[in-house]
């Protein structure tokens, strides 16, 4: 399927929560979604017959300095077909439901997505941070992060 | 340089070498350095050819150990992190004395890449725990590796058993509290 109909496909299901659909020159088309919508709607995209998005890729957080996002790139080992979502969250304590119940692969991506950026994932079997330690203070990958001076009475700076 | 050079000019009785039990027992700890089995980053890639048929390190004497409890030395070979530093000081005071560490690779010596804008990476091991050898590079040309060994071996060789206090600069006595 096309990118094109499976959007028309989306829309024709969810008319309120899907929001815009994002033509790009280069790389894949998106589709922006209703953050609090997103497990219905990957829920559809995974079990309809003609869609059937067997495959989560990708799935990672965005700081667009007005606001977080984030992205689910899926795919169909069943029809080879491709499909881009996208979510845009508040600056102030942002959070979606979790879609791990759906593909057990965002587990750890969505705790990424937490320990870099610090959005909340809500029904995640196991919110904590996944690369950084538990103890760390600050979301790295934010646009306005501010290293630690020290760790553990180690200096971090030069 | 120690105790095998006196083989070249051996006294005329038969069997007999004259020397001091400190180079024989340096002599001994030198070419038996066990290093702790311990990789990190892109630097243990190239330790691991090392550690292969074409540089062989085990011709030097030295043989992994998969404890530090075993170990002479450890080899810091990689990029380490705040969260890793933790792990090795603990690694490290497991080991039993004389203890030894081999700085290898930029990130290391100094945080390499990470030196500027690394907020996780730690800048330089021996910001926590003291080293003997650095060897540069990024990551070490297998050579470099085996010359810091080499280094290594040299210390080993120089280092002083018994009376070690006596032996000490003036300005090394305060520091060094044996």
């Amino acid at each position: 399927m096309l990118v094109q109909e499976i959007y028309d496909n989306l829309k024709e299901k969810f008319p309120e929560a899907v929001l815009e659909f994002i033509g790009t020159a280069t790389g894949d088309p998106s589709t922006v979604v209703d953050a609090g919508q997103i497990y219905n709607i990957c829920k559809y995209l995974r079990d309809q017959d003609g869609l059937e998005f067997d495959y989560l890729a990708l799935l990672s957080g965005m700081d667009y300095k007005d606001k977080f996002g984030t992205v689910y790139h899926l795919y169909s080992l069943k029809y080879k077909h491709r499909f881009v979502i996208k979510t845009y969250l508040p600056k102030e304590d942002p959070s979606l439901p979790s879609v791990e119940r759906i593909w057990k692969t965002a587990n750890w991506h969505e705790r990424e997505a937490y320990d870099m950026f610090g959005i909340k994932f809500e029904n995640h079997p196991n919110m904590i941070r996944i690369l950084c330690p538990y103890d760390w203070e600050g979301y790295p990958l934010r646009k306005d992060y501010v290293g630690q001076e020290t760790y553990h009475g180690v200096r971090i700076p030069v | 340089m120690g105790f095998l050079n006196r083989l070249d000019d051996p006294f005329n009785a038969e069997g007999i070498i004259l020397g001091k039990v400190e180079d024989l027992l340096n002599w001994g700890r030198a070419r038996s350095d066990w290093y702790l089995s311990f990789g990190l980053a892109c630097c243990a890639i190239e330790f691991m050819a090392v550690n292969a048929s074409h540089f062989d390190l085990m011709r030097f004497g030295c043989i992994p150990r998969p404890s530090p409890r075993q170990a002479d030395f450890i080899i810091i070979s990689g990029t380490v992190t705040m969260k890793m530093a933790e792990r090795i000081i603990t690694l490290y005071e497991q080991m039993a004395e004389p203890k030894y560490v081999l700085s290898m690779g930029s990130c290391a010596n100094s945080g390499g890449p990470y030196w500027e804008h690394g907020y996780h990476v730690l800048k330089g091991i021996d910001r926590v725990i003291p080293v003997d050898v650095y060897v540069p590079g990024c990551p070490p040309k297998p050579e470099a590796f085996l010359d810091g060994i080499v280094k290594l071996q040299k210390k080993i060789n120089q280092q002083a058993i018994f009376k070690k206090r006596a032996k000490l600069a003036e300005e090394e006595k305060i520091i060094v509290n044996d």
